[in-house]
């Protein structure tokens, strides 16, 4: 035990863990927050679609040979998130339906481009990076850590100002329509901001694992609170500890990155689910 | 001039009509109630007036400085799923959004128009309760008092008793025809309710095969009521 904390300590103080550790907290908190508006929504694979079309604009960026291919990216993911989250609503294909299309067309074609065109010799490598994560997150520029911490300070600042108006939007569309609220608006947003997480995200555990960062928080936190703003907090303050203790113990027991935070996740997910069922129980 | 005027409305969806040459208009104070039978398009009639949907032809007219947003409105069925974790006073301000424009947070009087009506609906003491864990008479409540925060000019109400017990259906009953008389607040309810409809509303549109659009006590006399109304009586 005493090893695995000097171990850890020591860690501590090269500056791509302190990094590590400052992107990792950011995204998480960033990524719950609309995790209880994606549940809700019945939109809990948009994470996975979209990370998927991520995963496909890189490829595109690396077969143009971009040195920087975060604006690309986040451009391209932004529009599927725009198309999905519009069809999403009244179309004949249904939401799940259409997330399904997209992130599977998009893995295909990427994976083809990226083996087609080689711009690596360690494909199978880049390619199982992207979708788990691996160890990008220890190896991050100081200009990533800036561009990271400016991107979450706009996305929970964007959340707070409309964090009333997407509550009435994600609680009951229709009402909102009806009495004026410029919902389409709102979902626009929405999906501009989702768009943001997922290209954030895909540093810290790849696009096999978004899905999970945004989601899980939000499923534990409903086991237990009532309100949506209870639950907002409490799957923010969650998702920032898990994904913590994910950093800290994947440096301590050299286990990848994102696959940690996704399993620390799991298990406080299963303490909520059975803390809410005694809670239940008692009253 | 009238609040809200419609004129030779037609609806229907993907081109199929299902209601047509559709004219009748609602004054301020008025007490509407909508019947006809399951899927004459009432549900379909509402949404167009609340711009949901656009009509296949004719048009909705607002007068007497009803706008967009003082409309208020409790749906047929929310789409708000089961799992929905939302306090009842979260829910019930929700209802101001609609007059917020793009400021961000509730103000004093958002609160204090919130306030007042959970004590209208006699919510007081679920106000911190949580919307998912209410009887169904209590949600509705919840639903009519957020509908109250978007306006006291003009509610549209979708079998608002739908699947409530008679003792609280006749409590909702009550509470709509006070909101009528003691707030002149505009009334547009769809019931199927006939016996309901007949004793607090003023007004009755009846839509299907015949439509008929006057006083109740025209509907009594008229052949519309023959059919479908005098059927239970
Ligand atoms: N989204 C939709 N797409 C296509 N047709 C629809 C849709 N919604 C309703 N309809 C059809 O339009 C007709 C009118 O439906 P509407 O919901 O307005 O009926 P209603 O009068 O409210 O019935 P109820 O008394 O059962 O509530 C029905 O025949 C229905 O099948
Ligand atoms: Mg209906």
């Amino acid at each position: 035990m005493a090893e695995i904390i000097t171990k850890v300590t020591t860690y501590l103080s090269y500056p791509f863990v302190q990094y590590a550790l400052i992107v990792g907290v950011l995204i998480a908190l960033c990524s719950s927050l609309l995790g209880v508006t994606l549940v809700l929504k019945r939109f809990s694979f948009i994470g996975d679609g979209l990370s998927h079309v991520a995963f496909g604009a890189m490829a595109i960026a690396a077969v143009l040979k971009l040195t920087n291919n975060m604006p690309l990216v986040l451009v391209i993911t932004i529009i599927c998130a725009v198309l999905l989250l519009r069809t999403g609503q009244n179309t004949k294909i249904k939401g799940d339906a259409s997330i399904a299309m997209i992130s599977v067309g998009a893995l295909a074609l990427g994976y083809l481009l990226m083996h087609v065109f080689e711009p690596s010799n360690n494909l199978s490598g880049d390619v199982c990076s992207t979708l788990f994560g691996s160890t990008s997150i220890l190896t991050l520029s100081q200009l990533d850590v800036w561009l990271c911490i400016i991107l979450s300070i706009i996305v929970v600042a964007v959340f707070i100002l409309f964090y009333n108006k997407i509550f009435a939007v994600t609680f009951d569309e229709n009402f909102a329509r009806a009495t004026g609220t410029r919902a389409g608006l709102y979902n626009l947003l929405i999906a501009v901001v989702i768009a943001v997480i997922i290209v954030l995200a895909m540093n810290l555990v790849g696009s096999l694992l978004i899905s999970a960062l945004v989601i899980f928080p939000a499923l534990s936190a409903m086991r237990i609170f009532k309100s949506f703003k209870s639950v907002t907090i409490c799957s923010a303050v969650l998702s920032v500890v898990c994904s913590l203790a994910g950093i800290l113990i994947s440096v301590a027991c050299e286990t990848p990155v994102g696959s940690t935070i996704v399993a620390v996740d799991i298990i406080v997910f299963f303490v909520f689910m059975i803390l809410g069922k005694i809670l239940t129980f008692k009253k | 001039m009238a609040q809200l005027k419609c004129e030779n409305l037609s609806l229907g969806y993907d081109g199929t009509e299902i209601l047509s040459g559709l004219s009748f208009e609602v004054n301020r104070g008025d007490y509407l109630c909508i019947v006809g039978e399951n899927g004459s398009g009432k549900t379909t009639l509402m949404k167009t007036i609340l711009g949901l949907r656009q009509p296949l032809s004719g048009k909705v007219v607002f007068g007497d400085g009803l706008k967009k947003n003082s409309i208020g409105y409790l749906p047929q069925q929310t789409d708000v799923q089961k799992d929905f974790p939302a306090s009842v006073w979260e829910i019930v301000l929700s209802g101001c959004q609609g007059g917020m424009g793009l400021r961000p947070f509730y103000n004093k009087e958002d609160k204090k128009l919130a306030l007042e009506n959970i004590e209208k609906m006699r919510l007081s003491d679920l106000k911190k309760r949580c919307y998912r864990e209410l009887s169904g008479g209590q949600q509705q409540r919840v639903l009519l008092a957020r509908a109250l925060c978007a306006t006291g000019d003009i509610l549209l109400l979708d079998e608002p008793v739908a699947g409530l017990d008679p003792k609280v259906t006749a409590e909702m009953y009550e509470i709509i025809s006070s909101l009528n008389r003691d707030y002149n607040t505009t009334i547009i309810m769809i019931s199927h309710d006939i016996q309901a409809a007949l004793r607090y509303a003023g007004k009755i549109l009846h839509i299907g095969d015949r439509v008929f659009f006057g006083t109740k006590e025209e509907y009594l006399e008229s052949e519309a009521s023959q059919s479908f109304g005098k059927g239970g009586a």
